[in-house]
C-alpha cells in the first residue's frame, strides 16, 4: 500500500460555514489553541488524549477573559472530557459545554471536522 | 437544693503561681464549666502569662517569648479570670484567709490554690553570685544568658541532667566553647544507667561539648571587678570560663506554705493528700511545689497537670481522680540525641532481667527490663528511641511481650524488623502520657466520634498534643481502627491516581517512567484511555522535570509530552493575569542589578507599553504582555543578559538579600554574594510548590530570611540555616536547622533539604506545612538532612548536582527553537493578529486591564466594529474576509 503524504486540517462550524483552524499535527494531545471566528468571536479547539477534537467558546464566563484554550484537559471518572480554565479552574465539559462545577453555567460548543488537503 | 440565691457574692478562688500547672488548672476549671462559679484571682510572679517552660530552650532556636505563651489571646478575659502579672505573693494569713502581694495588696480568698512551682538549686559554692553566673529557669534567665554570652568565649554548665544538657546545647548554639560538669559518674543519672550514660556522653562529646563527670564544683573564681573567670573542681582541677550556668536540679517553692504553718515534707514540698488538699482544708497545692501522698515531689509537667485536673474537678463539684503518684517515663531529645527512660528502668523489681544492645560507635544504647516470664517492666533507650511510644504502655502490664525482647532492641538489618503497632496494646494502655489518654479512648474517637485522621483525634482527645512522642503510635492505632471498621482512606493525589505525590515521585524515580501517559496507563486507577486531569498533569510534569537527568528525559519543560502537562503559566513561561494577558519577570539574582540592565528593563517596558511594579522578591514585574509579544520581549531581555525568573513556575523564585558586610556597618558576612550564589544554583529547580529564600548579613535580619522556605542568616562564625518559613495567609517563622556553617556546609545542607522536600512533599505543599505534616517534624528532617539518618544524603546531593549541571535558561532555549516559538500566537488561524480582548485603560500614568471589554461578548464585538475604533479596523477586516455566513 502506498501512502500519500496528506495534511489533515481541522475545521470548525461557526454559524453555517466551516472555518479552517490549523493542521492536526500542530495540536498537541491534551492542549488547545485559540481561533478567531469570522465575526470576531473566539473559539478554543482541543485535541484530547485519544486524538478526538473538540471546540468550545474561548471565553471563560466566570472571569470574562478569553483564555479557555490555554487550560488543561482532564477526564472525569465516568469518562467526560473537560477543560479546566487556567484562571479560576472551573471545568467545562467539552461535549456539552456544561460547567461541571456550576450546572447553571454553560459555554457554546462548536462542531468540528477533519479535512484532508 | 444546690442553687444559691442571686444575691450571694461568688466565693473567691485565689491561684498563687501562673506557670504551666497553674494555667492547666485554669483551663480545667473552665472545661469543667466552673469558671463562673468563682471570682477567680491569679497572682503571677513573672511579667508575662504562663508559657511553655518545657520548651524554654526553643527560645534560642528563634521562638519568641510570645510564641511560647500557652494561652490563646483573650483567655483570661473570656473566662473572667483576674490576672495580676509581676505580683508575687509574699504572705498567707490562713486565719484571716488573705494573701499579701509584694506590692502590699491584700486579697481575701475562700479557696486558695498554691502552684508556686520550684526554684533552681544553686550549690553553696564560693563565687556563685558573681557576674556571669546564671540559672536556667525563666525567659528572663535565657535573655540574660544570651546577652552575656555575646562577650564570652567559654561557658560551663553545672549539672549533667536533663536541664543541664539543654543549657549546654544552648551555650553551644550561642557559639561558646561548652563544658558540662556532673557530680555523678554519668550524664542524666536519674534517667539512664551507666551504659546509657556512656552512649550519651560519646555522642555529646562528638558535638564538641566537653563532659566532666564524677567531679563536683568547689568554687567559681571571681576577678577583682566581680565577674566570673574560672571554676575550681573537687578533684583539684580548674577551668577558665566566663559564664557559668547552674542547672543542678530544682527544689519546691514552699516558703509561703512554711511561713503560714502548712505541713511540708522533710525534704521540702507542701504535703498534700490524694486530692491535693494541704493540711488546711481551704488550701490546695499542685505541681512542683507539692509533695504527693506517695512522699514524692514530681518535677515533671504531666503529674502537675493531673493534679490540676483533680483540684479543678473538685471545685466544679465533679468526681475527681485521686492523685496517688505518677509515671516518671520521659522521652526527650537533647542536643539532637533521643533519650527515653520508662517504667522500672533500673531493674529494681526482684528477679528482673535485662536485654541490652549497645553500639558505642553509633551512640546507641537500648535496654529492656523484663520479668523471667518475658513481661516488660521498663527500659532505657539512648540514640534511637523510636520504640518508646509503643513500649512504654506495655511496661508493667504483666503480659508477656508479643515478640522476643531481643528483637525489639536489635537495629533494623541485624534482625527481622519488628515494630509494635497499636494492635499489641490493650485498651487500657496509656498511649499519650502527657494527657493520660488510653488506647481505648483513641479507638472511641474513631468509632464513636467519626475521627478519621490523627489531627482530628488530637482535637477530640488531646492525645498527641503534648510532647508529640506518641503521634506515630496514634497514626497506627487510627489506621488499624479505620481498617477494622471498613473505612477506606483515600490519600490519592486526584481521581486519576490512588498515590500521593511523594509515592508517585518514588514510582517515577524507581521505574524510570518519563511520561504522564505511561504513568497513568501503568499506575493510574482509571482506564487506559483516560486523559488525566488538571491536578495530576502539572504534578507529574514537575516530578519528571525534577528527575529529568535521572530519567534521561529532556530538561526543557516545553519538550514533547511535557508541553501538554504544564499549567498555562509554565506553558507560556509567563504569569497569566486576570484579563488573559501575561506578566514577565526577569531574574535579578539577589536583587543586585547594574544601572545598564535597569535601563534595559525600563526601555522594554516602555516600548511594549507594560505596567511595571517592584515585587516583594527584589525584582521587577512587567504586566500586560499578550502571548505574541512574549518572544519579542524576551529576545530583547535575553540579548541584554537576562534570563527567566521562573516567576511562573512551582520552582525557586528569588533569593532576597540585604546589602551585607560589603557596605553595611553591621554586616558580618557577604549576604549579597551568598544570595546570588544560591539563586544561581537553585534557579529552575521544579518543586511541589514555589520556593522562596533570603540571606541576611547579620542578626538584624533585614532580608526577612525567617519568612522564607529556606533562609540564611550570617553569624560571626558563618551562617545559620532556617527552614520552613512562610509569609502569606498563615505566616510561619522558619526553624533553625543548623548553625555556624561554612559556605560549603551551608550549600550541602540546602541541597539535601530541598531534594528531600521535593521527594516527600505533597502537591502544592509549602515547606512550612510539609515540615509540620511530615512524621517526626523538624527533628526528623534534621536527622535526615544533617545526620543522614536514612543514608540518602549522597543521593540527594547527586540529584542536586545533576540539576545544577543540566540547568538551561528556558527562555533562551525557547527563542532558539522555531517549533516552540510557533506556540506564541494569539490565534492559530490568524498569526500576527493581536488578541482584541486584551486592552487597557490608563491609571496613575500606567496601564490597567480594561475589564469592561470582558463583561460580555457583545462588548468585545462592539469594540471590534471599525466604526467604533479605527485601531481595530485591521482585525475586523481580516476577520470578515473569511466570513462565509454569520448566523449568530
Amino acid at each position: 500500500m502506498t501512502t500519500v503524504a496528506v495534511q489533515t486540517r481541522i475545521e470548525l462550524l461557526a454559524g453555517r460555514g466551516w472555518t479552517a483552524v490549523c493542521d492536526l499535527d500542530l495540536l498537541l494531545p491534551g492542549r488547545g489553541v485559540a481561533v478567531l471566528l469570522p465575526d470576531g468571536r473566539q473559539a478554543a479547539v482541543f485535541r484530547d488524549a485519544r486524538d478526538r477534537i473538540h471546540a468550545t467558546a474561548n471565553r471563560d464566563p466566570f472571569t470574562g477573559a478569553y483564555v479557555l484554550s490555554r487550560g488543561l484537559l482532564g477526564s472525569t471518572a465516568d469518562g467526560r472530557v473537560y477543560v479546566a480554565s487556567p484562571l479560576l479552574k472551573h471545568r467545562f465539559d467539552l461535549e456539552t459545554g456544561e460547567c461541571l462545577d456550576d450546572e447553571s453555567v454553560r459555554i457554546p460548543v462548536y462542531a468540528v471536522r477533519l479535512a484532508e488537503v | 437544693m444546690n442553687t444559691s440565691p442571686m444575691t450571694t457574692p461568688k466565693p473567691t478562688l485565689l491561684l498563687v503561681g501562673y506557670g504551666m500547672v497553674g494555667h492547666r488548672f485554669l483551663e480545667a476549671l473552665a472545661d469543667a464549666g466552673a469558671a463562673d462559679r468563682y471570682r477567680v484571682v491569679v497572682l503571677a510572679e513573672e511579667p508575662r502569662p504562663a508559657y511553655d517552660r518545657v520548651a524554654l530552650t526553643s527560645y534560642f532556636s528563634g521562638r519568641s517569648p510570645e510564641d511560647l505563651l500557652l494561652a490563646e489571646e483573650g483567655f483570661t478575659d473570656k473566662h473572667g479570670y483576674e490576672l495580676h502579672l509581676s505580683s508575687p505573693a509574699v504572705a498567707v494569713d490562713r486565719a484571716a484567709k488573705t494573701v499579701t502581694t509584694a506590692a502590699g495588696h491584700t486579697i481575701g480568698y475562700d479557696t486558695l490554690v498554691l502552684a508556686t512551682g520550684s526554684y533552681p538549686f544553686v550549690p553553696p559554692v564560693d563565687g556563685k553570685d558573681a557576674e556571669g553566673c546564671f540559672v536556667y529557669r525563666t525567659i528572663e534567665d535565657l535573655q540574660a544568658i544570651e546577652r552575656y554570652a555575646a562577650g564570652a568565649r567559654v561557658g560551663a554548665v553545672v549539672g549533667g541532667g536533663l536541664l543541664g544538657l539543654e543549657a549546654a546545647g544552648a551555650l553551644r548554639g550561642l557559639g561558646l566553647e561548652t563544658h558540662v560538669v556532673e557530680f555523678a559518674p554519668r550524664l542524666m543519672p536519674v534517667q539512664v544507667d551507666e551504659g546509657g550514660g556512656e552512649a550519651l556522653r560519646r555522642t555529646i562529646e562528638e558535638m564538641g561539648v566537653v563532659v566532666h563527670t564524677g567531679v563536683g564544683t568547689k568554687a567559681v573564681e571571681v576577678s577583682q571587678d566581680g565577674t566570673a573567670v574560672g571554676m575550681q573542681f573537687t578533684d583539684g582541677s580548674r577551668l577558665d570560663t566566663e559564664l557559668v550556668v547552674f542547672s543542678a536540679g530544682v527544689r519546691p517553692r514552699d516558703q509561703l506554705a512554711r511561713d503560714c504553718g502548712l505541713t511540708v515534707g522533710e525534704r521540702g514540698g507542701i504535703a498534700v493528700d490524694e486530692f491535693c488538699l494541704t493540711s488546711d482544708p481551704n488550701v490546695f497545692a499542685i505541681g512542683e511545689c507539692a509533695m504527693a501522698v506517695d512522699g514524692r515531689v514530681y518535677g515533671l509537667v504531666a503529674p502537675g497537670y493531673e493534679m490540676a485536673q483533680t483540684v479543678a474537678r473538685q471545685l466544679a463539684a465533679q468526681s475527681a481522680q485521686p492523685f496517688t503518684g505518677a509515671d516518671l517515663s520521659t522521652k526527650l531529645k537533647l542536643l539532637g540525641v533521643d533519650v527515653a527512660s520508662f517504667g522500672d528502668a533500673f531493674a529494681t523489681t526482684p528477679g528482673a532481667l535485662d536485654v541490652v544492645y549497645s553500639d558505642s560507635r553509633a551512640g546507641v544504647y537500648k535496654k529492656l527490663v523484663v520479668t523471667s516470664e518475658g513481661a516488660l517492666l521498663g527500659g532505657i533507650l539512648v540514640g534511637d528511641a523510636e520504640a518508646y511510644a509503643s513500649l512504654r504502655p506495655l511496661a508493667g502490664t504483666g503480659k508477656p511481650l508479643p515478640v522476643p525482647a531481643e528483637s525489639l532492641v536489635l537495629p533494623a538489618g541485624l534482625a527481622a524488623p519488628v515494630s509494635l503497632g497499636g494492635s499489641a496494646l490493650p485498651d487500657d494502655a496509656v498511649v499519650c502520657n502527657c494527657h493520660n489518654v488510653t488506647k481505648g479512648q483513641v479507638r472511641a474517637a474513631v468509632t464513636e466520634h467519626s475521627c478519621t485522621t490523627v489531627p482530628e483525634v488530637k482535637t477530640c482527645t488531646k492525645a498527641g498534643s503534648g510532647c508529640g512522642s506518641c503521634l506515630k503510635l496514634l497514626g497506627s492505632i487510627v489506621s488499624e481502627e479505620l481498617e477494622a471498621s471498613g473505612v477506606e482512606v483515600d490519600k490519592g493525589l486526584c481521581p486519576c491516581f490512588a498515590y500521593t505525590r511523594a509515592e508517585l515521585y518514588e514510582i517515577v524515580r524507581v521505574k524510570r517512567i518519563a511520561t504522564h501517559r505511561e504513568l497513568l496507563a501503568k499506575h493510574g486507577r482509571v482506564g487506559q484511555d483516560a486523559e488525566g486531569c488538571e491536578v495530576c498533569k502539572p504534578t507529574v510534569g514537575s516530578i519528571i522535570a525534577s528527575l529529568a537527568p535521572e530519567l534521561e528525559a529532556s530538561g526543557h519543560i516545553l519538550d514533547g509530552e511535557q508541553a501538554a502537562l504544564q499549567d498555562t503559566n509554565d506553558h507560556f513561561l509567563a504569569n497569566l493575569q486576570k484579563n488573559g494577558s501575561y506578566s514577565v519577570v526577569p531574574r535579578i539574582p539577589g536583587g543586585e542589578i547594574t544601572p545598564d540592565k535597569l535601563i534595559v528593563i525600563g526601555e522594554v517596558a516602555r516600548d511594549f507599553g507594560l505596567y511595571t511594579k517592584i515585587t516583594g522578591g527584589q525584582r521587577i514585574d512587567l504586566f500586560g504582555a499578550s502571548v505574541d509579544q512574549l518572544p519579542q520581549i524576551w529576545s530583547r531581555l535575553v540579548a541584554a543578559g537576562f534570563e527567566s525568573g521562573h516567576a511562573y513556575g512551582k520552582s525557586l523564585r528569588t533569593v532576597k538579600s540585604c546589602v551585607g558586610s560589603t557596605w553595611c556597618r553591621y554586616g558580618v558576612q557577604d549576604s549579597v554574594g551568598m544570595a546570588i550564589l544560591l539563586e544561581l544554583r537553585y534557579r529552575g529547580l521544579r518543586s511541589p510548590h514555589k520556593l522562596k529564600s533570603a540571606v541576611s548579613g547579620c542578626a538584624r535580619e533585614c532580608a526577612e530570611a525567617r519568612g522564607k522556605d529556606f533562609g540564611v542568616i550570617a553569624t560571626s562564625n558563618g551562617w545559620n540555616l532556617y527552614v520552613g518559613g512562610n509569609g502569606g495567609a498563615t505566616p510561619r517563622h522558619a526553624d533553625l536547622l543548623a548553625q555556624d556553617l561554612d559556605d560549603e556546609q551551608l550549600i550541602r545542607l540546602i541541597d539535601r533539604f530541598l531534594m528531600f522536600y521535593i521527594r516527600t512533599a505533597d502537591r502544592l505543599e509549602r515547606t512550612s506545612t510539609w515540615l509540620e505534616r511530615i512524621e517526626g517534624g523538624l527533628d526528623h528532617v534534621r536527622d535526615v538532612v544533617v545526620h543522614d539518618s536514612l543514608g540518602i544524603a549522597a543521593d540527594l546531593e547527586e540529584l542536586m548536582s545533576h540539576h545544577v549541571d543540566d540547568y538551561q535558561d528556558e527562555w533562551a532555549a525557547t527563542l532558539a527553537d522555531p517549533e516552540r516559538l510557533a506556540r506564541f500566537v494569539s490565534f492559530v488561524n490568524a498569526p500576527g493578529v493581536p488578541d482584541p480582548s486584551i486592552r487597557f485603560t490608563p491609571e496613575r500614568d500606567q496601564i490597567k486591564p480594561d475589564l469592561v471589554l470582558l463583561a460580555t461578548e457583545e462588548e468585545l464585538l462592539a469594540a471590534l466594529d471599525p466604526d467604533n475604533d479605527p485601531d481595530n479596523a485591521r482585525v475586523a477586516a481580516r476577520a470578515t474576509a473569511s466570513i462565509l455566513e454569520d448566523a449568530r
